[in-house]
């Protein structure tokens, strides 16, 4: 088999950056490198670019520019708004809210903040991944300071009911936060009506640079920082800006959502002829995720009697990349937790399969992947003692 | 004269190898270096080339290095990383604002911090360091290279008297400043800890690395998806760091050479000087200050009029440091420290080299300051 075409279907771990967006970066690596903080003119020029930048990602999701955080990436952001609200708001009180199938970031940043004596309750969510409101409502407390509920998410695409959840929040006098990292591009946002907080995103989700993400933080939102030293992004994140990093991430939320409907409208297209495709022809296959409410690009399978590193190795080999759960977590041979709160047995979260969609993407790319995922599969359950059985009992 | 760049130590201008590979990783090795299929195994290597050659560089192990989105984040990973409450840090009173100001900040949390004093060129007194160490001093965060006076602090005398003070104190050293200047050898410094950061050395900006001597455990500062031995989460900024490594592998050939070419800078402009009056150099030649920086205070010129009348001949130098220049708020703290007064403090320029410059662009310079420098002061008083 010849390899020399691959598909590319891994857009949730990464993106690659697109050319638009490189042309905008260059400038500032060659003409324009000066350090924005210094006072000459060359400091200036670029310190314009960076607020060209803020005013881009803000007009992006309904916030100010001056609510436009730049870090160095998602998880950065969202260890700033969890950690952030959490000791500058200790005296009002200590418990946080999250779910069971928020990213890493959000998650070992909990626990890590368990350790030193605030309280997290870990909401559930039903077999699709979505949370309940009548959970969220019932779990808060008086001394409850934070709610974190991700956007949409990174395994399994579902997306949560953000508006209702922040509506909560809200009037409980609740600071609400979500990890958007994943929504970014997918989904239209408004913070402002939707009365978000906080909203944390990275750039490499959507066509931009690795290394740049921010966070979105309303006026008024007590946070303290956690990267301490110069002022850079109004004394809330130090260290000098990575200018064409965020140049770049400035020009890719802007096409992000130039291109929302056209873009959108296709990518799901596909995925939907995937999932189609997938779901008639592999027999003991389960999609993973709601049925509607999920990200356009995401697809997530449960093949039944296989190996997902199996599964993926095979695929690789015909020069398709996909992922089993997620990119942070692959390398680690526990089931996903994602899966595990959606109610799945270790036993088949272990064959489940992430192929992710993006702008690269076509008919053929999906018409090879239904010709050869069947063929691979089958033969993955040829050698399984256990599908054995399950068909001779037929 | 085209642009004449004398501020190398707020940034440095990349390297065009650097951004070809920063660019590269762009479009070709985009993938998630986490992801198990080749795409992002090519991504893994790329790592694990810059890793490599960051630390020969500076004679580290591979896993010794922990790359961070810059120095900044290095210096705060550092001290979070091994600081619990109640414990007592070192420090000196003309540390980056990323170390200051983060002590300052657990000083209100019930943390115990010592300032050191320095002389009059900028270093410690070994002896105020041997009689601050407590039972309870948990870490030394000292700065290699002061980034406004360049001066050098005598690393490997601060980590042997720490040694013999205390079993459990650990010394992290800030050597954003010193990396690509002086010979850093980790294994003769000793240190435990020690921050990096590429844009100051012709790398890319937005990433740093810290180095962290092997068996010494931390508690990571950004908890997630565990990349970086588990000790710093985040997707890897690839590019980023993939140019590090370039910026690194360009830096060290030649390296003696580069590091002559700019003594022979400062010497040639510290002579051109000498006809100046009411003039103190800050920094001057010798063991004790680092050849890349030159701080010059003029006496009865403010220090931004001045810096504005260089630019008018495309001379690009800085005042204080690049992170508080302005700030009106944070008053300079280092010039004081090494008992400048208000007047000179508020005239000092800091002229800093890249090996990149030439003796013409010093030339210039000298000749540019001649003209600015009489009317300068006639008018200010």
């Amino acid at each position: 088999m010849n390899v020399s075409k691959r598909i590319y279907l891994d857009h949730a771990a990464t993106t690659y950056t697109s050319k638009e967006v490189l042309n905008e970066m260059l400038p500032f690596f060659t003409e324009y490198f000066g350090n924005p903080s210094s006072v000459h003119q060359y400091g200036r020029e670029v310190k314009k670019s960076i607020d060209l930048a803020r005013d881009r990602v803000a007009k992006a999701i309904g916030a100010l520019p001056e609510e436009i955080y730049f870090t160095a990436g998602g998880s950065e952001a969202d260890n700033l708004a969890i950690k952030g609200v959490a000791y500058a708001n200790k005296s009002k009180g200590n418990h946080i809210i999250t779910t069971k199938i928020e990213h890493p970031a959000v998650i070992h940043t909990c626990e890590q903040l368990e350790k030193e004596g605030f309280e997290v309750t870990y909401l559930n969510v039903d077999q699709y991944g979505m949370v309940s409101l009548e959970d969220v409502k019932s779990s808060i407390k008086a001394n409850t300071i934070l709610i974190s509920v991700m956007y949409a998410n990174n395994e399994i695409g579902t997306i949560q009911p953000i508006t209702e959840i922040a509506q909560i929040a809200k009037e409980k006098g609740i600071y609400f936060h979500t990890d958007a990292v994943q929504a970014i591009g997918s989904v239209r946002i408004n913070v402002k009506e939707q009365n978000i907080d906080m909203l944390s995103m990275a750039a490499h989700k959507f066509y931009g640079p690795k290394g740049v993400g921010a966070l979105y933080v309303r006026k008024g939102v007590k946070l303290i920082s956690i990267i301490h030293g110069g002022s850079q992004e109004r004394k809330r994140r130090a260290g000098t800006e990575n200018v064409p990093g965020i140049v770049g991430m400035g020009k890719a939320i802007e096409l992000a959502y130039q291109n929302f409907d056209e873009h959108n409208s296709r990518v799901k297209g596909l995925r939907d002829k995937l999932i189609k495709g997938v779901m008639e022809n592999i027999p003991y296959t389960r999609l993973n995720g709601h049925p509607e409410k999920r990200l356009v690009n995401n697809s997530n399978f449960c093949f039944e009697y296989i190996e997902g590193e199996s599964l993926l190795l095979n695929l690789d080999m015909k020069g398709i990349a996909g992922s089993s759960g997620s990119a942070c977590s692959s390398g680690s041979l526990e089931p996903s937790h994602v899966l595990l709160a959606i109610g799945l047995s270790h036993e088949i979260a272990h064959g489940s399969l992430r192929l992710s969609l993006g702008e690269v993407n076509t008919e053929e790319d999906i018409d090879f992947v239904l010709q050869v995922l069947p063929e691979i599969v089958d033969r993955l359950r040829q050698m399984s003692p256990l599908y054995e059985k399950v068909k001779g009992g037929k | 004269m085209n642009l004449v760049y004398l501020d190398n130590s707020a940034t440095t201008k990349p390297y065009k190898e650097v951004i070809d590979e920063v660019a590269e990783c762009m479009e070709k090795y985009f993938a998630n270096p986490s992801s198990a299929h080749r795409l992002g195994v090519e991504a893994e290597k790329k790592i694990k080339a810059a890793r490599e050659k960051v630390a020969a560089f500076i004679k580290a192990k591979p896993q010794e290095i922990i790359f961070t989105s810059g120095g900044s984040e290095a210096n705060n990973m550092a001290v979070l990383g091994i600081v619990s409450k109640c414990d007592h840090i070192i420090t000196t009173r003309i540390e980056h604002p990323s170390i200051i100001r983060l002590l300052q900040d657990l000083e209100k949390d019930s943390f115990d911090v010592t300032y050191l004093d320095v002389d009059c060129y900028g270093i410690i007194n070994l002896e105020q360091l041997a009689k601050s160490i407590r039972e309870n001093t948990k870490l030394i965060s000292i700065m290699y290279v002061n980034n406004e006076l360049g001066s050098i602090q005598p690393i490997q005398e601060i980590v042997s008297i720490v040694r013999s003070k205390s079993k459990k104190a650990k010394v992290h050293i800030d050597a954003v400043q010193a990396l690509g200047k002086l010979n850093i050898n980790v294994r003769e410094l000793g240190a435990d800890l020690i921050s990096l950061s590429a844009h100051k050395v012709h790398g890319p900006k937005g990433v740093g690395a810290l180095y962290i001597k092997e068996g010494l455990r931390l508690r990571p500062l950004i908890a997630g998806g565990g990349q970086e031995y588990d000790l710093r989460s985040g997707t890897e900024n690839l590019p980023g760091i993939s140019g590090f490594g370039i910026s690194i592998g360009l830096l060290a050939q030649d390296f003696q050479n580069k590091q002559m070419q700019v003594r022979k800078l400062k010497e040639y402009f510290v002579e051109g000087l000498k006809d100046f009056d009411k003039i103190k150099i800050n920094s001057p030649l010798g063991e004790k200050h680092l050849d890349n920086i030159l701080n010059v205070s003029f006496e009865g010129v403010r220090g931004e009029v001045m810096l504005h009348s260089l630019e008018d001949y495309n001379i690009y130098v800085s005042t204080g440091s690049a992170c508080s220049a302005k700030k009106g708020a944070h008053k300079n703290y280092v010039l004081p420290a090494i008992g400048l007064d208000a007047m000179q403090a508020e005239g000092a320029i800091r002229f800093s080299f890249s090996y990149m410059n030439t003796i013409e662009e010093i030339d210039y310079t000298i000749d540019a300051i001649k003209k600015i420098l009489p009317f300068l002061r006639r008018i200010s008083k």
